[in-house]
């Protein structure tokens, strides 16, 4: 009997790597069993690419295991970044699997050129052009994230057209190289449109609308991938990247859904015009305001309090000083639990990350359905760095921009309690009429310092 | 067309039902880990960005392979790590009614 050749080892191999992708997913179902879902994944990942050393194609080694140590060396700081920087450290991840699956479509093409098939061609444009929009649109992104790049929304009249021009122009090229492959000037061309066209996709989006960004541009990276894996006729590829790009595309529905928004307006509707119009609607009407001797007071008194906290949680740094007001919270037989928006933070999944940091135990997190079935019952709920996903506009004014948004029902709790800087309208430029109601008490200040006097008051008071 | 177009768009819709489903069951809680895994997982992409650097059939291929061997690489091992550091610190209540 013959021994299997080596090629269909190597094809074993792969196909173990991929059922160890999908399981590894699989078990994300719970936090119990996700840990086991990461080794599964690495011990795929692993045998993927021990598997590749052994393909008799590969013929040098020493620049590649280089790149392997340069490749180990710049992921390790990557994966040890802090929780906050998470949705900045995922963006800049999108851009290095775009990049990648560009290259190898641009490496591809050049080893081929000019005697590419039409049918090759289209699938190394395809590749190409989707890979190249991801790159940049995600180095912007990370760059909006990381704050170098301003999180506003930068519009100018016309922008859409400008854009799909732009898009239409990289689909001209591609479709002239596909019917005339002795054109191999105009590949860098194309390429050059649809690095062009990524960053113009990604600037006029503002940074509240970076959950279905991000989501999207991860769904643009997984399909860069399946279609490197059809240029490349490889299967494991396809695999990764259909994973990849339906993770992706599920999270962004999630994400449009929790907004009320449809992708088309997330990508070209840009709640830029919106702010200049609602902001000048803004009355002066009066708020209760409260010190931290007051909500302490409220806080102490309460059997049930429920916390909803938002990106500006995230900005001040705050979850640590909220896992103190949950401890004595705790400790003084007050139920406490989270209310977590689907767009709470900058990414999906922000918020849970951020507090389980802060070791909140995570069966005290609840998501929006769960939550809104529990503030008729609640005696405070605690308004934390979050604005518009609280906003009792989505429900009523039909004017609004954001009505129709699932919100989280805080205003359905005996006493409403919001940290704030100040009354200026949140990310979206929209008025709060929460903040009025007479149940309402605004804390001002920073979160932080705010929840330490609070936690301070309610230490204090025990001792006294 | 190639044959193995057939064969690559039956992997393709088959692999992305299965991630439909799969993904659907995902805890809402891990939504941020899940991205950090699939591009992680994605990042198998190095595996043809080592066999077109490995081939070195023109100087180009060689340098954008190599560069996108360090680009695929570094997510691979940056996406398991900060996965798993993520998973590590969700913790259940400690039960300890009294």
């Amino acid at each position: 009997m013959n021994p299997l050749p080596l090629s269909t080892l190597i094809d074993f191999a792969y196909l173990i790597a991929i059922v160890l992708f999908i399981l590894a997913l699989r078990w994300l179902s719970s936090p119990a069993t996700a840990r086991r879902g990461v080794l599964a994944g690495e011990i795929g990942a692993a045998l993927a690419v021990v598997a590749t050393f052994a393909n008799p194609e590969v013929v040098t080694y020493k620049w590649i295991l280089i790149a392997l140590l340069a490749g180990a060396i710049i992921g390790i700081p990557l994966g040890l970044v802090p929780m906050t920087a998470v949705p900045q450290r995922t963006a800049l991840s999108h851009a290095f699997g775009a990049l990648s699956a560009a290259l190898i479509g641009i490496a591809e093409y050049y080893v081929r050129a000019p005697h590419v098939t039409k049918f090759g061609m289209t699938e190394i444009s395809m590749e190409v052009i989707i890979g190249g929009l991801s790159f940049t649109g995600s180095l912007i992104a990370a760059g909006k994230l990381q704050e170098i790049l301003p999180q506003r929304p930068i519009t100018y009249r016309g922008q859409n057209i400008v854009s799909l021009s732009v898009l239409g122009a990289a689909v001209l090229l591609a479709l002239l190289l596909i019917f005339h492959p002795g054109y191999t000037e105009l590949f860098p061309v194309m390429v050059a449109v649809s690095l062009l066209f990524g960053v113009m996709l990604v600037t006029p989006i503002g940074g509240a609308d970076m959950p279905t960004v991000i989501s999207l541009l991860n769904s643009y990276v997984g399909l860069s991938a399946a279609l490197l894996g059809f240029v490349l006729n490889n299967k494991v590829l396809i695999v990764a990247g259909a994973l990849d790009g339906s993770s992706g595309f599920i999270l962004s529905v999630i994400m449009c859904k929790a907004m009320n928004r449809s992708f088309i307006n997330v990508m070209f509707g840009a709640f830029g015009q919106v702010q200049a119009s609602a902001e000048t609607a803004q009355e002066t009407r009066p708020v209760h305001s409260a010190t931290a001797e007051d909500a302490a007071a409220i806080l102490g008194a309460a059997s049930s309090v429920i916390i909803a906290p938002g990106y500006g949680m995230a900005v001040a740094q705050a979850q640590h000083k909220v896992r103190e007001l949950f401890d004595v919270l705790t400790k003084r037989g007050v139920e406490v639990k989270f209310a977590i928006h689907p767009v709470a933070g900058r990414m999906p999944g922000h918020m849970n990350v951020l507090l389980a940091e802060a070791d909140i135990p995570y069966d005290k997190l609840l998501d929006m359905e769960a939550a809104n079935s529990e503030f008729s019952q609640a005696d405070v709920a605690l308004v934390i760095g979050a604005n518009d996903v609280t906003n009792p506009a989505a429900r009523t004014e039909r004017g609004s921009p954001i009505y129709g948004m699932p919100i989280l029902d805080v205003d359905k709790a005996r006493t409403v309690m919001v940290i704030k800087r100040s009354l200026n309208p949140g990310f979206a430029g929209i008025d709060n009429p929460l903040y009025y109601l007479d149940k309402t008490l605004m804390l001002f200040g920073d979160a932080k310092t705010f929840v330490g006097d609070i936690v301070h008051e309610l230490a204090g008071g025990n001792a006294s | 067309m190639p044959t193995h177009f057939i064969s690559s768009i039956y992997v393709f819709v088959l692999a992305g039902f299965i991630g439909f489903e799969v993904i659907k069951q995902v805890s809402r809680l891990l939504h941020t880990p899940l991205m950090a895994l699939t591009n992680a997982l994605d990042a198998v992409v190095v595996v043809a960005a080592i066999i077109i650097a490995g081939r070195a059939e023109t100087p180009l291929s060689a340098v954008l392979g190599i560069i996108a061997v360090v680009a695929s690489f570094s997510n691979m091992v940056g996406g398991f790590l900060i996965t798993d550091r993520m998973l590590r610190m969700f913790k259940l209540s400690k039960q300890k009614k009294s």
